[in-house]
């Protein structure tokens, strides 16, 4: 946890080194992005730049559509409204864009001009450009080396720093063999020692092509429910068109001439152009999130799939427990003490250096024992396969021993023909139904007592679940433990179902099980046989760690290896679509002030009587509809932090979260602008005159 | 609000909402196929029309795609037929008067006009139709104008509560057949005597001479209405036998007859909303849309009520007392039937635009501003219950946007009865929304800068922007409700009207046809605690808002240059 803390302070500090940089480089690019191709995407925004161009020929040329009350300098001013509207929304997204960009770089360096020795067919190196390595091709590298690609090593064992992708500065351990730690990533740095291995990707399709084309969003695909809105936002656009349009031959039937300047400020007002400006870079804030949490994701629509998950899959070991056993208790059988009991454990447990071995030490050693001298010279016994035990034999010649209940009686009854006590089983009968595992141990022909081992749960996972829950989110753990082992780590756990005894293939049997009720997935995954499941899963998370297969399976990566990091994915889902839902709802709230400032003021001079519909009392209808409009461009960089950061998310019910979001952001949106608006006129009015 | 009136309200209410729910299991039953009590009455009946039809016709089971173009198919043939009798009626029987055909573009918007479930009239009826065109035009019309509506309601809750992926949304004909025989059929039989007993003729004699006390003679047109009376109001239709229409004593002769008008134009639409409960198996969501339509429905009333009673502030100027008390009526009673009074007309105009009737008993024209305005937003949100199975749609559309905007608040991808609501969901939803502003500002703004739309208003300002406003509305909504003052049987009305009609129609039943059968492809997703409730009074009041900000604030300028301004014009003593 505290390495954790460190890594997320260290992060910060790069951030706001970075943010000074970026804030410099959004402001060049908003400019960049007045160019219609870039305007075009955004339907509701580039009716705004059009608009611009309407006043702004009106500020040249007032009467262009007609005779106009409209002085040049009003029309200026519109316009140059209008104008911050846009930048304010490219800046937005600029911004957003920055922090991505700026990661693309920093890892396009890494690549850069790397050579690489690779293995002719005869055995003999070559030294070739990374450029021309094929999949297939054998390289060997050695300390120092930049990994030219990506790979599967054959042959080696090697350290390497993985911090230029990672961002994690202590070294990994790569050979082969393993599923693990079996890969190598291109653009890593060896420290030490040497790897050959085979080339598994062409190049641009490497593991760092790919993460610089998602960091960088160059070519960002919109997501369906991003397209979802924009289709929403358009159609309400296109409505207020209709209206604005329709409303001069109305207003012109009462012989009220409408001025083209006012109708098209009235049609900025209506839009939606709060969500409309923010809309993208709420998208690519989203990503970045993950990105930030060090998860990469395949495609912005895997974050939104995460938001939507009804049931994860987790193993149990390495997400729910800490991987090892660790000894959770002695029990002494009649005629030990516990002093004793926790003294032997601790001599059988001396040379023992496996994480079992050492948590029986820890143990012993919060029970007060002490370490003997003598000890040092005794001789440690490893634990082999065939006598599954492990243990210490004395100088003296007495022999400590733990293991294997039935293996630890048996060696007990045939080198010392010495009894069992029947209260051996139901000890460790006792401490298998704690869901741990037992261990006897015996000193020469004496069983002493029972040690249990149990899995040991990852501070915090109970209330993490709790959360899910919470959300309406179903845990899955699977393990291939036991059920009675399965039941109490579930029950410790707090999660919400189990499969015991699972094998490999059984996790995509519960993922389409559940699949069939309705449910959308998400799972972990590091394995080869992991990956059909993370495919199959509607949200497959794959370790850095883990296989080329299981990563291309996936469709979030996550570069530090910890599959807890699920739980987060699921929260950052959910806060962009919360961030969506609630910018949508301010901005569609915010028409009524807008309604009752313009349309009064429009009409206030041909219909005394709308001076009643002018429920603010705003000064004159110039000041009103100035300062309706400049409301609308103010209230974009006011809610850019909140765009690029995300809504507040509190785990809650649905209907907690929808009545709390309706009262900040829908009520909000009500009341803020008819605020808004009356005190930008306060400020305004005075310099009209 | 006087204590008579607000307990003319309540009264009414509770009557109607008494009856929607039984009449709601009733059609819910029927639609599911489970067993009713008419069964043995009526299946003899369906299986002779369904050997009619066809058996394989009708035992056909339908996608989305196949019932929209069943749909459409037979509403282009019946309103070909319409329209044909219409043009040749001067050949055809019944033509006791020997009215000369109808003129086609007359006819064009007569037809679009009782096919669409309007009932837009731009002729008197007494005056141009045969007796056969009104029973075969006419009356035939409003039976399976509404039939369709109903049908296309049917078949978008199956859809949403399909779990074959849509490819059974049920057999349009034999819905069709049903609603006709199940729904209609029994209070038609039932109902005409009522009304005939109250003073409704039903006679194929088209005109009674009548020899007046006072000498000279009186012509008084009779002929088939009571009939029509029942379907009128029972199918949402609103076209009237006469001229006058539900204000004319042989369509709506007394307080009687004009309780049970209204309670018949409310029974579908409000037993609508419980039978879609049913279908959908979700009763609270159900409950929650009656609610809410149904606290729209009050707060109209009440606007509508209180300002005709409390009269015009010209009259008040004037010195006029238009308090009600001792043998005054009070209130605004210009262009109203004494037998009815200020309250139970705008009860009754105000009922009648709600659940897209359209039939009036009083001349709106002449309402209050407010009590107009009433009317008129009631056809712009169009699903305040609404006509026949469309108001139900219009409902739920708006509760697509609810969903699509609620339901990313709470950091899901939006989900409906367990259909996700995505790309293809919003687009339909989205021009089912966008073609009802667009057919009313657009005409309406044409007809008020063009010779020919101007040429036919009565008159000008606020209160002459009002009725072509109101036409376009009106015509939209399918409602039919006029607003007098405007002569709509010109080229251009009959028209831009009846296209308006068709439009208004046609093309949000086809997109929310669609939607339902993208949403019934779709696999449901279980539903957790994660996921949004719709069912709930919180999301109802969501639903509200949207359907206020999305759907009204749209028309706000509308109505503003019209009633508004009238209103405040009014209040400045003066007039349009």
């Amino acid at each position: 946890m505290n390495e954790m803390t460190q890594k997320s302070e260290r992060k910060a500090e790069a951030y706001h080194a970075q943010t000074s940089g970026l804030v410099r480089r959004a402001v060049i690019n908003s400019f960049k992005k007045f160019n219609i191709r870039v305007q075009i995407s955004n339907p509701v925004m580039f009716i705004v730049w059009l608009s611009m161009f309407v006043t702004l020929a009106l500020t040249f040329k007032p009467a262009l559509f007609g005779k106009s009350a409209m002085s040049a300098s009003y029309n200026g001013f519109v316009t140059a409204i209008l104008f911050f509207t846009v930048w304010f929304a490219n800046f937005a997204e600029a911004l957003a864009e920055g922090r991505g960009k700026a990661q693309a770089e920093a890892l396009r360096q890494t690549k850069t001009d790397v050579m690489a020795r690779r293995i002719a067919a005869d055995g003999t190196l070559q030294t070739v450009a990374a450029g021309v390595l094929r999949k297939g091709d054998r390289v060997r590298v050695e300390r120092g080396d930049i990994i030219p690609t990506d790979g599967e090593i054959l042959e080696g064992i090697a350290s390497v720093d993985e911090s230029a992708i990672t961002g994690e500065s202590a070294p990994v351990l790569k050979e082969p063999g393993t599923d693990m730690f079996s890969t190598v990533t291109g653009g890593t740095r060896i420290l030490s020692d040497w790897l050959v291995f085979k080339v598994s990707a062409d190049p641009g399709h490497t593991f760092l092509d790919r993460m610089i084309h998602l960091v960088e969003g160059a070519k960002r695909q919109k997501t369906p429910n991003e397209i979802a809105l924009t289709v929403l936002l358009s159609v309400l656009s296109l409505i207020f068109m209709v209206v604005v349009v329709t409303l001069k031959p109305l207003a012109g039937f009462l012989h009220i001439d409408l001025d083209i300047g006012s109708l098209v400020a009235l049609l900025v007002a209506l839009m939606p152009t709060t969500i409309g400006a923010l809309l993208s870079a709420i998208g690519i804030a989203g990503i970045d999130r993950a990105t930030r949490f060090n998860v990469l994701a395949m495609s912005g629509r895997a974050v939104e799939a995460a938001g939507d998950v009804q049931t994860l899959i987790l193993d149990k070991t390495g997400t729910i427990t800490m991987g090892n056993r660790q000894a959770t208790e002695f029990v002494a059988l009649p005629g030990h003490s516990d002093a004793e009991m926790a003294t032997i454990a601790m001599l059988a447990s001396w040379y023992d250096t496996t994480p079992e071995g050492r948590s029986i030490v820890a143990l012993a050693l919060t029970k007060g024992v002490k370490h003997d001298a003598g000890w040092d010279q005794a001789q440690g016994i490893d634990f082999t396969a065939e006598t599954r035990m492990s243990g210490t034999n004395l100088p003296d010649g007495r022999k400590a021993r733990k293991g294997a209940v039935a293996a630890v009686a048996r060696y007990v009854r045939d080198d010392f023909k010495g009894t069992i006590p029947a209260e051996l089983k139901e000890a460790a009968d006792l401490v298998a139904r704690r869901g741990a595992t037992p261990l006897a141990l015996a000193m020469d022909g004496d069983v002493i007592g029972v040690i249990g081992l149990s899995d040991v749960l990852k501070p915090g996972m109970r209330e993490r679940f709790e959360h899910m829950r919470g959300l309406g989110i179903k845990t899955i753990m699977v393990t291939g433990d036991n059920p009675i082992t399965a039941r109490v780590i579930a029950e410790q756990a707090g999660v919400d179902d189990f499969v015991a005894e699972a094998k490999p293939e059984d996790k995509i049997r519960v993922i389409r099980a559940e699949q069939a009720r309705g449910r959308l997935v998400a799972m972990t995954g590091d394995g080869t046989n992991d990956a059909p499941a993370l495919a199959q899963a509607d949200v497959g998370l794959a370790m850095h760690s883990g296989t080329v297969p299981a990563k291309e399976a996936a469709n979030m990566i996550d570069l530090d290896s910890d599959p807890t990091k699920l739980i987060d994915v699921v929260a950052i889902g959910k806060q962009l679509l919360i961030t969506r839902g609630a910018l949508t709802t301010f901005s569609i709230a915010n028409d009524v002030a807008k309604y009752f400032a313009m349309v009064p003021a429009m009409l206030m001079v041909a219909l005394p009587g709308m001076a009643t519909l002018n429920i603010m009392r705003l000064a004159t209808p110039e000041s009103a509809v100035l300062s309706t409009l400049i409301f609308n461009a103010i209230i974009i960089p006011f809610l850019i932090p909140l765009a690029l950061r995300g809504v507040r998310f509190r785990p809650a019910s649905a209907n907690v979260m929808l009545a709390r979001n309706v009262l900040i952001y829908g009520v909000g949106g009500l009341i803020v602008p008819f605020v808004g608006i009356k005190v930008i006129d306060l400020v305004l009015s005075p310099f009209l005159h | 609000m006087a204590a008579s009136a607000f307990w003319q309200i309540v009264i009414l209410l509770l009557v109607a909402g008494a009856i929607s729910v039984p009449v709601g299991f009733y059609i819910a039953h029927v639609f599911m196929d489970q067993k009713t009590v008419l069964d043995r009455l009526l299946d003899p009946v369906d299986r002779l029309l369904y050997r009619i039809i066809g058996r394989n016709t009708v035992s056909r089971p339908m996608d989305w795609k196949g019932y929209a173009v069943n749909i459409l198919l037979t509403n282009l043939l019946m309103g070909l037929l319409v329209y044909l009798v219409l043009s040749w009626q001067g050949h055809l029987i019944l033509n006791p008067l020997h009215f000369p055909d109808v003129n086609p573009l007359l006819a064009f918007n007569t037809a679009a006009s009782f096919i669409t479930n309007t009932d837009w009239q731009n002729y008197m009826g007494e005056s141009t139709l045969s007796l056969f065109s009104q029973m075969a035009a006419v009356t035939f019309a409003m039976f399976t104008s509404a039939a369709t509506g109903i049908v296309a309601a049917i078949m978008f809750f199956r859809a949403l509560a399909s779990q074959d992926g849509g490819q059974n949304l049920g057999n349009f004909y034999r819905d069709f057949v049903r609603v006709l025989t199940r729904i209609f059929l029994l209070p038609c039989l039932l109902i005409t005597p009522i009304l005939v007993w109250q003073g409704s003729p039903e006679t194929l004699t088209a005109m009674t001479v009548a020899h007046l006390v006072q000498g000279g003679i009186q012509h008084i047109p009779t002929g088939p209405v009571a009939d029509l009376e029942v379907i009128k109001h029972l199918g949402t239709n609103g076209g009237g036998f006469f001229g006058a229409n539900s204000a004319h004593p042989f369509e709506n002769p007394t307080p009687l007859s004009n309780l049970i008008e209204m309670l018949l134009m409310m029974a579908t639409p409000m037993a609508l909303v419980v039978a879609f409960g049913r279908m959908v198996d979700n009763k609270k969501l159900a409950r929650v849309m009656y609610s809410v339509m149904a606290l729209m429905l009050v707060a109209t009333l009440f606007v509508a009520v209180t300002s005709e009673q409390a009269g015009t502030p010209l009259l008040a100027h004037a010195g006029l007392m238009q308090q009600a008390g001792q043998g005054q009526m009070g209130g605004n009673m210009v262009g109203k039937e004494v037998r009815f009074g200020v309250t139970q007309s705008a009860i009754f105009d105000t009922v009648s635009t709600a659940f897209g009737a359209g039939t009036v008993n009083s001349a709106l024209a002449s309402y209050t501003p407010m009590g107009s305005m009433a009317s008129l937003a009631q056809m712009m949100l169009n699903c305040v219950f609404g006509g026949s199975g469309v108001g139900a749609l219009n409902f739920l559309m708006y509760g697509i946007f609810a969903v699509f905007i609620a339901g990313l608040m709470v950091g899901r991808t939006p989900e409906f009865l367990g259909k996700k609501i995505e790309k293809r969901e919003i687009v339909l939803a989205s021009l089912a929304l966008l073609t009802h502003p667009v057919i009313i500002l657009i005409p309406t703004a044409w007809s008020l800068v063009s010779p020919y739309g101007l040429s036919s208003l009565g008159g000008g300002g606020s209160h002459g922007l009002t009725t072509a406003l109101y036409a376009f509305t009106s015509a939209a909504a399918n409602n039919g409700s006029a607003f007098a003052g405007l002569n709509g049987n010109t080229p251009w009305y009959n028209a831009s009207l009846g296209l308006v009609m068709l439009l208004g129609r046609y093309a949000p039943i086809l997109f929310m046809l669609a939607l339902g059968g993208s949403l019934a492809a779709k696999p449901a997703v279980q539903a957790t605690f994660g996921t949004l409730r719709t069912d709930t009074a919180l999301f109802g009041g969501f639903w509200f808002a949207v359907i206020m900000i999305v759907g009204s604030l749209t028309f706000f300028p509308g109505l503003v240059l019209g009633p508004i301004a009238e209103f405040f014009a009014l209040h400045a003593h003066y007039m349009f």
